[in-house]
């Protein structure tokens, strides 16, 4: 890797660090960060394609209220690199290099997460700074300490992704040279199926008994392949408006029509 | 009597972009408290001018704090209008403003997870990687663009939302609004996900389970085609006819093809459903996906899968 590259690397990885606590940008997230990383060492295909790959089964991540979900922005960064340096010599089979950085991005958001509980500890200290520095309206030290904490998370990422940059990249090519078929293929299998894991935490966060319907009726119709994810979001909005318009209306001739269930009865008894 | 302090747009724009910062010093201790405070720094240095009130009202704000990054901007809305209202005598209590944040901060954030973690983000996320997964730029450009779009209207219209409402905005929170956007994020995003399961779980059995010699008709006999052009037109004729069992005489049917007969993704959904049970029995997530892999791998190399 160039030097520019490795630079422009360590940026991205700063961006993402930062993102992976603030989550408003969205650097973090495999699609933007992997994107980015194939961009600046010129291998935007692959890239985006294990940006596509890994988003499928980072969907359900997210940091929910003191919790911590397995880390999007180390996972991402790392893999991707990972990646690029096995493409490097341009004889390995791209599709090899994917789906074994799909693999190693799983272990990696795990060490992503220790990362960033520890700078989340490390952050108790910074906001005693805070209180100290609100004690004489010192509104530069607030300021300072914010940025500074925002900086660490950036580092947790960035730090990592410069010593993966130095691994040769003979050594990342010669192990995905070696590796067996079915290793490589068993990986991919796997990749294809962890995607689930992801939908099953978005599903155990939403599902009541009264919303279980809807999960059906999408499953069923995303199998007709005209349909594309615009228009099955269509769809979904549509049951969504309807499904509350009604209930809206039930409830309100609850009260009057004593839930008879027959308009035209209601109507003959007012009359 | 002292002109009224009011606080302009522009500060109110100040605050909402530093309000992005929220989760920066995020802490085990008091969470969101430090980001806070920094978003609310260009409001407190306008409308407080001694040293006393500008450290009170640092000190007030460095309290402790957790939401939904997004929906916290409703907060900080009626949190401006509230000091605005104490910077110009009138008799807010500290208590009052602590009690608004943490009376707000829990329901809010009950909407905002659904709605944005586990609606609006796997939407977008699926629909960019989706296109990104057959090497198109315009995949992760569009996930990117319209997420910020969408995250920084809501982020600025909500604060101005909350600070001109104000107090009252409270009242409405536990009312029906709330409970009819939360019901309608998990519709839609129920529906969603029951799709992209179907779409995007792939898991794919290769065990024949039957392989049956079929009777003629049923298949295209190559070797009485016409020869030349016309022999590929009848061929192309007959394919269209039979269907993809057509091409060989014997017809094979594999694990997988009797699964996707019942229900197109069956197994997928299978799958998810026993990832849902057992993340309630509280697996971990991570001991989940590395199974996986490992039966993955022990699927290719024992060549059922």
């Amino acid at each position: 890797m160039s030097m520019i590259s490795v630079i422009l690397v360590v940026l991205v990885a700063f961006l993402a660090g930062m993102e992976g606590i603030l989550d408003e940008f969205q650097f973090h997230q495999p699609l933007v960060a992997c994107t980015l990383i194939g961009l600046v060492t010129g291998h935007p295909t692959e890239g985006i394609i294990l940006g596509g790959s890994l988003q499928m089964i980072a969907l359900g991540w997210a940091n929910v209220g003191a919790a911590v979900a397995p880390d999007a922005a180390l996972a991402s960064v790392a893999s991707a690199i990972i990646m690029v340096l096995g493409l490097a010599d341009g004889t390995t089979d791209p599709t090899t290099a994917i789906s074994t950085a799909i693999a190693l991005a799983v272990p990696l958001s795990v060490a992503g997460l220790f990362l960033t509980m520890l700078c989340r500890t490390i952050a108790i200290p910074i906001v005693h700074f805070m209180d100290a520095a609100a004690e004489d309206a010192n509104f530069r030290g607030i300021e300072m300490w914010q940025l500074l904490a925002i900086g660490l998370q950036g580092v947790r990422i960035a730090i990592p992704a410069a010593l993966l940059c130095f691994i040769p990249a003979e050594a990342v090519t010669t192990m995905l040279q070696a590796m067996p078929d079915w290793l490589a293929g068993g990986m991919a299998v796997g990749g294809g199926m962890v995607a689930a894991v992801g939908y099953a935490m978005v599903i155990n966060m939403m599902a009541t008994p009264e919303v279980w319907p809807f999960f059906v009726l999408g499953f069923v119709l995303a199998a007709i392949n005209e349909l594309t994810l615009i228009a099955l979001g269509a769809i979904g909005v549509s049951l969504a408006l309807i499904y509350l318009g009604l209930k809206d209306f039930a409830k309100k001739n609850g009260g009057t029509g004593g839930g008879s269930g027959d308009p035209l009865g209601d109507i003959l008894n007012d009359y | 009597m002292a002109e009224e302090i009011k606080l302009s747009q522009k500060d109110r724009m100040a605050v909402a972009w530093r309000h992005q910062f929220l989760q920066g010093s995020w802490n085990y201790e008091r969470m969101q408290n430090g980001g806070w405070c920094y978003a609310m720094i260009p409001a407190i240095k306008k409308l407080y001018s001694t040293k006393e009130e500008q450290s009170a009202a640092l000190k007030r704000h460095l309290e402790f704090y957790n939401t939904h990054p997004y929906v916290s901007a409703p907060v900080i809305g009626v949190t401006l209008a509230l000091e605005e209202e104490r910077a110009n005598g009138q008799p807010v209590e500290d208590q009052a403003i602590q009690g608004v944040k943490v009376g707000m901060m829990g329901p809010l954030a009950g909407v905002g997870d659904p709605v944005f973690w586990f609606t609006v983000r796997p939407i977008l996320g699926a629909l960019g990687a989706s296109m990104a997964l057959g090497g198109s730029i315009v995949g992760p450009l569009l996930f990117f663009v319209l997420w910020n779009v969408i995250r920084m209207a809501f982020l600025w219209y909500t604060q101005e939302f909350g600070y001109n409402v104000g107090t009252s905005i409270a009242k409405d929170l536990s009312g029906g609004l709330m409970g009819k956007i939360t019901e309608g994020a998990s519709i839609l995003g129920m529906f969603i996900i029951g799709a992209l399961v179907q779409r995007w779980v792939s898991i794919g059995f290769t065990p024949v389970v039957s392989t049956v010699t079929q009777s003629e008709g049923a298949y295209i006999d190559w070797a009485s085609l016409p020869s030349g052009i016309e022999g590929v037109k009848a061929a192309f004729e007959q394919y269209a006819a039979l269907g993809p069992t057509g091409l060989n005489v014997e017809k094979v049917t594999t694990l997988q093809g009797n699964l996707d007969q019942l229900i197109p993704g069956l197994a997928a959904v299978l799958l998810t459903l026993l990832c849902c049970r057992l993340l309630k029995k509280n697996v971990s997530p991570i001991a989940i996906i590395l199974a996986l892999f490992a039966v993955g791998i022990a699927g290719r190399f024992f060549g059922f899968m």
